[in-house]
Parts: C-alpha cells; sequence; structure tokens
C-alpha cells in the first residue's frame, strides 16, 4: 500500500505547529499504526531529518502510554480501541492519513505527537486512592464482596489512562476518567468509607487542571479503549451532589 | 571475592522472623533525616517507594514513563500467586515453596523462595484494602484459577488485567505520599549512571528526557526496581522502553550480576508476521487452562485447522507430559513448541507457530463461560489477528518474556554494592533458572510491600550519622562528565544506520544463539558476532537530533549500547553452565528423550559476575546453592 501522511509536527510548547506531508510506500496491512510509524521514522532518521516523536510502549493496549487523533478520531477510525492494536489493514491504498496530537489545553503539547497528561496524575493524587498504609490490611476474605459487585468495580477499574476520552470530548472534559476512579473505588467496600471527600476533592482538581464540563455527548464511551461507561459520570455526579449537600 | 547471601539461622520456616525480630531500626525522628532514592515505577518500585514513605522516610522516585501507572507491570494478564489454600486443595506456604523451587529446577535459594511464599498471603490482603478488584465467587469470596507447573489452584487474578489492577493499587498508594510530600516524583527520567562514594551506592545521574538536561540526585540509599531486559531479543512481549541500562550501569560500578543469560521464553505469545513487527503480544498462559495445544500429524500440513481431523492431530503437551498436559511449565511447554517446529510441524503462514485450541472447551463449557474467562483476550487476539479464536484456533509461539537473572543480590534484597538494592525482576534470587507463572507479580509485590522496609531500614539504621550529600562532590560530578562524554559519543558516530537496525540484528542472533537452546559451537560463534556487531555500532550508528533536547533516539541508541555488552555477558554466562537446568538447555546435555539434564555435582552455583574493566573478561564468582529441606530431584511432569 502506499499511504499519503499528514502528521503534525511542533518542536516543542511554545512554538508554532503544523502538518506535514509524508509519502509512504510499502505498507504492509498487517503492520500496527505504531509499526507504520516506525517505517516512516526509519526512513526520515536515514535521511537525516528528526523522526516524529509519538508516545508509545506497550504496544498490547493495556498502558495508555500511545493515542493519536487519527483522521479525526482518538486511536483511530475502530471503536474502543488503542492506537497500537490499530492495523493498517484498516486503510486502503493511496488513503492520506491526517496524524494529529490528542488536543486539550489541560495536555500540552510537548512535541509533535507527545502531550503532557500529568493532570491525570494530580487528579489520582487528590484522592484517588484508599487510605491504606503497608500492613494495615485485615484479611482478604473478611468483607466478603459480591461476584457482581466486584466484576462492577473492575468495569470502572479498567480505565488504562490514555485520555482518548478528553481528546474526543468537544468540552475536552475529563469527566469519564475522574469518574472512573470514583466509581471504582465507591463500588467497594475498602473504598467506600472515603468516597464523599475524595469526590469533592478529584473533581475540584479536575476542575482547576482546566478540563472543560461534561455536557452529556457520550462520545467518550464510544472511542475509550476499555469501553469505560458513562454511567460513571452519572455515579459521579450523585455522588458529587450528595457529598455537597451533607458536607453543609 | 567470597559472595555471603547472610541467610539467617534457624530452621526454614522461621528465617524471615528471626530477621525482622534482629534487623536493626531506625526511629521516626531519624527517618525524616534519610533519602531514598528508587528507580522504577513498576510493582517492585511503586510499592517500595510508597512503604517506605509511609515509613517517615524522604523518597524520590523515578521512572522513564510519563506516568508512573505505565510502568510495564501493567501488562501482567494471568494473576498473582498466594498460598491462601481458599481451595481448601492441599495449598500451603511448604507447598508453594517446593513448587517454585523445583520450577526453578533447583537453582534458587531456599530461604529466599520460602520468604516469598510466606509473605504471599499478606500480599493478598493488602491488594484488597487498595480497592484491587480480583475474581470473586458468587458468595463473595475470593476465586483462584491454575496455572503452570503446579496442581493446586493458588492464582487469585482480575480477569486478564491483574499487573494493571495490582499496579494500579500500588500507583495510587504512591501518588497519596506524593500529595502528601513524602515522595518526589520524577517521570520521562532516566537514570544514567549510579554514584559509588567511599564504597557505598550514594545517588544517581538521570536524564530528563523531555528537555534533555541532565540532573544529579543524592541519597542514603538507592534502590533499583527496573525490571527485566528480555527486550534485548528485541522481538518479546516486554514494553519498547524496557532496558538493562540501569542495572548494567550499576554492574560497571561494581554490582556483581547472576545468571544473566536465563531467559524465560513464554509458549503463549502471536508468532512473528513480518521483518517490521517491533513487538510479540503475549496471550496469557491461563489460556492453558481450557485451551489444548497441538500441531498436524502431517509435516507441512496444508489443511485449514477445523479441516484436521482428531485423529491426525499431535497433543504434543499431552501426549509428553501426561501428568500436567498442557499446563506442562512455561520453558518445557517452549520447548516442545520449538521441537516441533523445528521439525517441520509449525502451522500459519510462517510455519512458526502452534495451535491453541478451545473446540473442546466450548462444547463442554459453552461459549458464554469461555467468553467471562478469557473474554478480553479473545478480543485481544481478534484485534490483532483479524481472526475469531471462538471458531478457529489461535496461532501461538514462544515469545522472549522474563529475565530470571539480574544483579545479584543476598537475602537483604542488597547488591555487592552496600546501599544499592536491587528489587522485583530487576534481581536474581526466588525463580531460579525458570519462572513459574504468576510468581512474578507476587515477588515484585513481596520485594517492594514487606521485604524492602526491613532490610533497608536495617541497612540505614547504620548510616544514621552520615549527612545529607551535596551533589557537587567530586564523584557527582565525575559521573555527569562521563555521562556527557558517552551521549556525545554516540551522537558523534553520524554514521549510517538506526538503533533499531542493531537492536533487530542482536535479537536475532539472541533467539538463534541464546535462546530456547544453545550450544557450545553456537555460543561461540554469537560471541564473536556480537563483539562485530559492536564495533559496527560505535561506527556506523545515526543518532538524529541533539541532546539537550527530547531525543528518542538517543535513549534508543544508549539503551542499544548497553544491550550488546549484556548480550557477550549473557553468552558467556549460557556457555560456561555446562548442563542443562530450567530455560537454560544446552543442547549437548540432555537426556535421550531430550530433557534438560542437570549437573548438580559441578553446576549447583550462582554464576554471578563481576565487571573487571572495559574490554576485560568478567570474572566468575559462584554463589553455592545449599539444600537443607529438599531433595535435589530430576524435574520431572510427566
Amino acid at each position: 500500500m502506499k499511504l499519503y501522511l499528514k502528521i503534525w509536527r511542533q518542536s516543542d510548547a511554545a512554538s508554532e505547529g503544523k502538518l506535514v506531508d509524508y509519502e509512504l510506500d510499502n505498507v504492509i496491512p498487517h503492520m500496527s499504526f505504531l509499526e507504520m510509524m516506525d517505517t516512516l521514522n526509519e526512513q526520515l532518521i536515514l535521511k537525516g531529518d528528526r523522526p516524529v516523536e509519538f508516545d508509545h510502549d506497550c504496544r498490547e493496549g493495556i498502558c495508555g502510554q500511545c493515542g493519536m487523533m487519527i483522521n479525526g478520531q482518538a486511536h483511530g477510525p475502530i471503536a474502543n480501541l488503542t492506537t497500537c492494536q490499530l492495523h493498517m489493514r484498516e486503510f486502503k491504498d493511496g488513503d492520506t492519513i491526517y496524524v494529529e496530537p490528542f488536543r486539550a489545553v489541560a495536555f500540552p503539547i510537548k512535541r509533535d505527537l507527545r502531550v503532557d497528561r500529568s493532570a491525570f496524575d494530580r487528579i489520582i493524587m487528590a484522592g484517588g486512592f484508599v487510605s491504606v498504609n503497608t500492613g494495615q490490611a485485615p484479611e482478604a476474605n473478611g468483607i466478603p464482596i459480591t461476584h457482581e459487585q466486584a466484576e462492577s468495580a473492575f468495569d470502572s477499574a479498567a480505565c488504562i489512562g490514555c485520555g482518548a476520552c478528553v481528546a474526543t470530548c468537544k468540552n475536552s472534559s475529563a469527566a469519564l476518567f475522574t469518574s472512573a476512579k470514583i466509581s471504582h473505588l465507591a463500588k467497594l467496600p475498602q473504598g467506600k468509607m472515603e468516597s464523599r471527600k475524595r469526590v469533592l476533592s478529584m473533581v475540584k482538581q479536575m476542575d482547576d487542571e482546566n478540563f472543560g464540563h461534561c455536557s452529556n455527548t457520550e462520545a467518550c464511551e464510544v472511542e475509550c479503549p476499555q469501553q469505560i461507561s458513562v454511567l460513571n459520570i452519572a455515579r459521579m455526579n450523585w455522588e458529587y451532589s450528595l457529598s455537597s449537600v451533607l458536607k453543609k | 571475592m567470597e559472595l555471603n547471601a547472610k541467610i539467617p539461622p534457624g530452621p526454614l520456616k522461621d528465617k524471615w522472623s528471626f530477621y525482622k525480630d534482629h534487623a536493626k531500626l531506625v526511629n521516626p525522628a531519624n527517618r525524616k533525616k534519610m533519602d531514598i532514592i528508587v528507580v522504577g515505577t513498576g510493582l517492585a518500585g511503586s510499592a517500595a517507594a510508597a512503604s517506605l514513605a509511609e515509613m517517615g522516610y524522604n523518597v524520590k522516585s523515578f521512572c522513564f514513563q510519563d506516568s508512573a501507572r505505565r510502568a510495564h507491570s501493567v501488562a501482567a494478564q494471568g494473576g498473582v500467586n498466594a498460598a491462601k489454600n481458599y481451595k481448601n486443595d492441599g495449598d500451603s506456604i511448604y507447598r508453594m515453596f517446593y513448587d517454585t523451587i523445583k520450577g526453578g529446577d533447583f537453582r534458587s535459594r531456599e530461604a529466599n523462595v520460602y520468604r516469598l511464599a510466606e509473605c504471599s498471603a499478606q500480599l493478598i490482603d493488602q491488594a484488597v484494602a487498595q480497592g484491587v478488584p480480583f475474581g470473586r465467587e458468587y458468595g463473595g469470596y475470593l476465586n483462584n484459577r491454575s496455572f503452570g507447573g503446579v496442581q493446586v489452584s493458588r492464582t487469585f487474578y482480575a480477569r486478564g488485567q491483574t499487573g494493571q489492577q495490582l499496579l494500579l493499587g500500588s500507583y495510587q498508594a504512591l501518588m497519596r505520599q506524593v500529595a502528601a510530600k513524602t515522595i518526589k516524583l520524577y517521570t520521562r527520567h532516566e537514570m544514567l549512571d549510579l554514584v559509588v562514594i567511599d564504597g557505598k551506592a550514594r545517588g544517581i545521574v538521570v536524564r530528563n528526557l523531555d528537555t534533555g538536561e541532565i540532573e544529579r540526585h543524592s541519597a542514603h540509599a538507592v534502590i533499583l526496581a527496573t525490571g527485566g531486559f528480555g527486550k534485548i531479543y528485541y522481538l518479546s512481549t516486554l514494553a519498547m522502553g524496557c532496558n538493562a541500562s540501569a542495572i548494567w550501569r550499576a554492574h560497571k560500578k561494581g554490582a556483581l550480576m547472576a545468571c544473566p543469560s536465563w531467559t524465560q521464553v513464554h509458549p503463549t505469545s502471536l508468532p512473528q508476521s513480518g521483518d517490521y513487527q517491533s513487538k510479540l503480544t503475549l496471550m496469557s498462559e491461563s489460556l492453558r487452562n481450557d485451551g489444548r495445544i497441538w500441531v498436524p500429524l502431517k509435516p507441512s500440513e496444508n489443511r485449514k485447522p477445523n479441516d484436521i481431523p482428531e485423529t491426525e492431530r499431535d497433543y504434543y503437551l499431552e501426549r509428553r507430559y501426561p501428568a500436567f498436559g498442557n499446563l506442562a511449565p512455561r520453558d518445557i511447554s517452549s520447548r516442545a513448541a520449538k521441537e516441533r517446529i523445528d521439525a517441520g510441524f509449525g502451522v500459519g503462514p510462517q510455519r512458526n507457530a502452534v495451535y491453541l485450541d478451545f473446540s473442546k472447551a466450548i462444547k463442554e463449557q459453552g461459549k458464554g463461560r469461555i467468553k467471562e474467562k478469557y473474554g478480553n483476550l479473545f478480543d485481544m487476539y481478534r484485534k490483532i489477528t483479524a481472526t475469531d479464536a471462538y471458531v478457529e484456533p489461535m496461532m501461538i509461539s514462544p515469545a522472549a518474556h522474563f529475565s530470571m537473572g539480574g544483579l545479584w543480590i543476598d537475602y537483604e534484597l542488597m547488591t555487592t554494592i552496600p546501599g544499592l538494592f536491587a528489587l522485583g525482576e530487576a534481581n536474581f534470587a526466588d525463580h531460579g533458572a525458570n519462572r513459574l507463572g504468576a510468581n512474578s507479580l507476587l515477588q515484585a509485590c513481596v520485594d517492594g510491600y514487606f521485604i524492602a522496609p526491613y532490610t533497608i531500614s536495617n541497612y540505614l539504621a547504620g548510616e544514621i550519622k552520615s549527612e545529607r550529600l551535596p551533589t557537587d562532590h567530586q564523584a557527582f560530578v565525575d559521573a555527569e562528565v562521563q555521562v556527557r562524554a558517552h551521549l556525545g559519543k554516540l551522537l558523534a558516530i553520524n554514521g549510517n544506520k538506526t538503533a533499531d537496525y542493531y537492536h533487530k540484528t542482536l535479537g536475532k542472533l539472541l533467539y538463534d544463539y541464546c535462546g530456547l537452546s544453545r550450544s557450545k559451537e553456537g555460543l561461540i560463534h554469537a560471541i564473536a558476532e556480537i563483539k562485530k556487531l559492536r564495533e559496527d555500532f560505535y561506527n556506523d550508528l545515526k543518532v538524529p537530533g541533539g541532546e539537550d533536547e527530547m531525543n528518542g533516539e538517543l535513549e534508543k541508541a544508549g539503551r542499544i549500547g548497553d544491550y550488546l555488552e549484556v548480550a557477550d555477558l549473557m553468552c558467556q554466562d549460557a556457555l560456561t553452565r555446562e548442563e542443562s537446568c530450567g530455560a537454560h538447555f544446552r543442547e549437548e546435555y540432555q537426556t535421550p528423550e531430550g530433557e534438560a539434564l542437570r549437573n548438580d555435582e559441578k553446576f549447583c552455583f550462582v554464576s554471578a559476575w563481576k565487571w573487571q574493566g572495559e574490554g576485560q573478561e568478567e570474572l566468575l564468582i559462584p554463589e553455592p546453592l545449599q539444600f537443607e529441606n529438599v531433595e535435589l530431584a530430576v524435574r520431572s511432569y510427566k
């Protein structure tokens, strides 16, 4: 396959960026999207050009490090998939592909396709944990948790923190990410105790980081590689209202 | 030089208690004055950093990823072992200890392995308290599954994402301490050198990967929890950034490396499909609970798998190892697959795979039940291969996976440099010559949560009088000069080949000569080839860009430069061990049935290697293994 790529190039947060055209021959349908990018970079390096910087690590869809806007869609055309798991068989010979970074005020561009997602870490710091020290834990079977409860908590906990929800949202809201952690911990007896304080503090941090508000378009769920449900957002809102009222 | 593992006295089951009862402590007021550096934020690193910070120490934590949550522990799928005996199926600490010692082919320390089993139950308690959503039965109690090499069900799991969930638990514990300002976290920082002053580890030199800035950090103790280096094979189940650089640079500063050639090759990974490929995706070993492995009876078979009748299939694991069947340990399963593939029975377009078939399980249990157990793995398989494994068998192949070898450590997890500790996969200790499935998450967690807090305090108790070191100390200045010179050297070559070219070439050499099977002739050949490749690397490498900026190629080049040296030592290590044990299979030493032939008389030791300087051969220092509680037996799964 031959591809025409339009890739966002930007040297650092302070400079202007632009889309640059590249042509790439001999793309094989079995290649992953990132392997296609590797192939391009190999050619750029040998020509003496600076390769395209992009985030990636595990390349099996779980670390959450990779993420690009591909033809305007977070992680590309297939729903619920990370960029590393997208394969070139989804494209046709002669296609033009636009490759851009995840865009949000809260995710400043570092270089090319790499963005700074440390805002997510600070949201977790604000309360996305159970306050238990090493050594304090009681016997694991001491508090039974139903199968359904554990599975439901897992569904929320499965978030990989890639930021596709933010990049997809027209408001750049981090509601899906934040609510997934709030729900995961609120659904379990171990996390329930701190849930009121947690939701207020995490939501405040989310606002402080300049993420936008959620306006219920549900676009995030469509792109989320882990299919995190927007019902988590509903739970967050409920927990938030309850905690705000009870605080007074 | 004699190696002293510092095993506590007394009966096996009392050794850890004895140690804890007699370890020196640091009082809370003094802990505040002591700094600890932790490199790596995987399970071992984040667990240690959080636990030590909770105790009151000042911790600096470093990772090369953009968030601590992305360390490669995140990718472990199947589960974590613990001797809880919730299944009432005969499990116990001793049983788990024995399985692990036997699984490692009697090449690990009894006391270390016993402690691992002893601390396992506590880990499950800790993880549940953190909110890790392990699989549960309908009555509300924790569930277990089986894993290879054992006959009990002791594996706790969170669907196929156990590593991710455990890591989120320890990451959250870490971030809680970052919020409490007891940990200072440096993401996108890579350790480039260790600073040793008066024989003790006192700091590190790191590079900020976003800006290219070189920084110096001092401490009273340094912990390396930097994971394994299976990525040296290029095609592996590891993340692209996994590397040996931190431990290798510590090795060159005096820390001994133990058994570096012992690499686990995982039997159930997706096969290679082309030269462009950058990684091999793992399919959890848990699939072997219900999947049956087979190849066609006829070589170079061209029929589709579903068209091959039952009578023309060779379920070779069930045939060769009836007692364990498809749940034979990893080294044995991988070797058996290689044997069939090499003999011409491989399947797939490149004839480099075997089938993993679920049709019997689906018939017996229904598609729904199989989906519930392995749904995410079947989905992943479909995403990557565009094949539906509910209808057609999966195609799988062995892939480099886990480093049993690593920095040599004593019972206290301390390397041969006082004050330098190695935790998790970065060390050599508990797994011997082959790791059992679901023991890696366990070891990383136990090292970080439950062992390091005791042993590091014991060390620091002797350091309470040592002042905080200013980083303008000459040793820091020298280390930085060295680091900068090395980066400059890589950039100045300006040749014609990319770092990836060298990595791929090296990986192929290691797969061929220091992989699943090794021979004297092959290893000697590989050593010569690696030497040539290394010379070519320093003559013809091309790294674009500069030193004082984000430069992914410069990062890669540094890691591959180190890999070229590690690879040489791996081959030396494999060459000098004239026996077969676990993952180390020397073709010259096998039984008539093709099983590994150990030589306990001559090789019942850990090979620890000492760096002797550039261009010098490393010195082998053996640490004899003493078995007082188990009998050295032929490891049979038949």
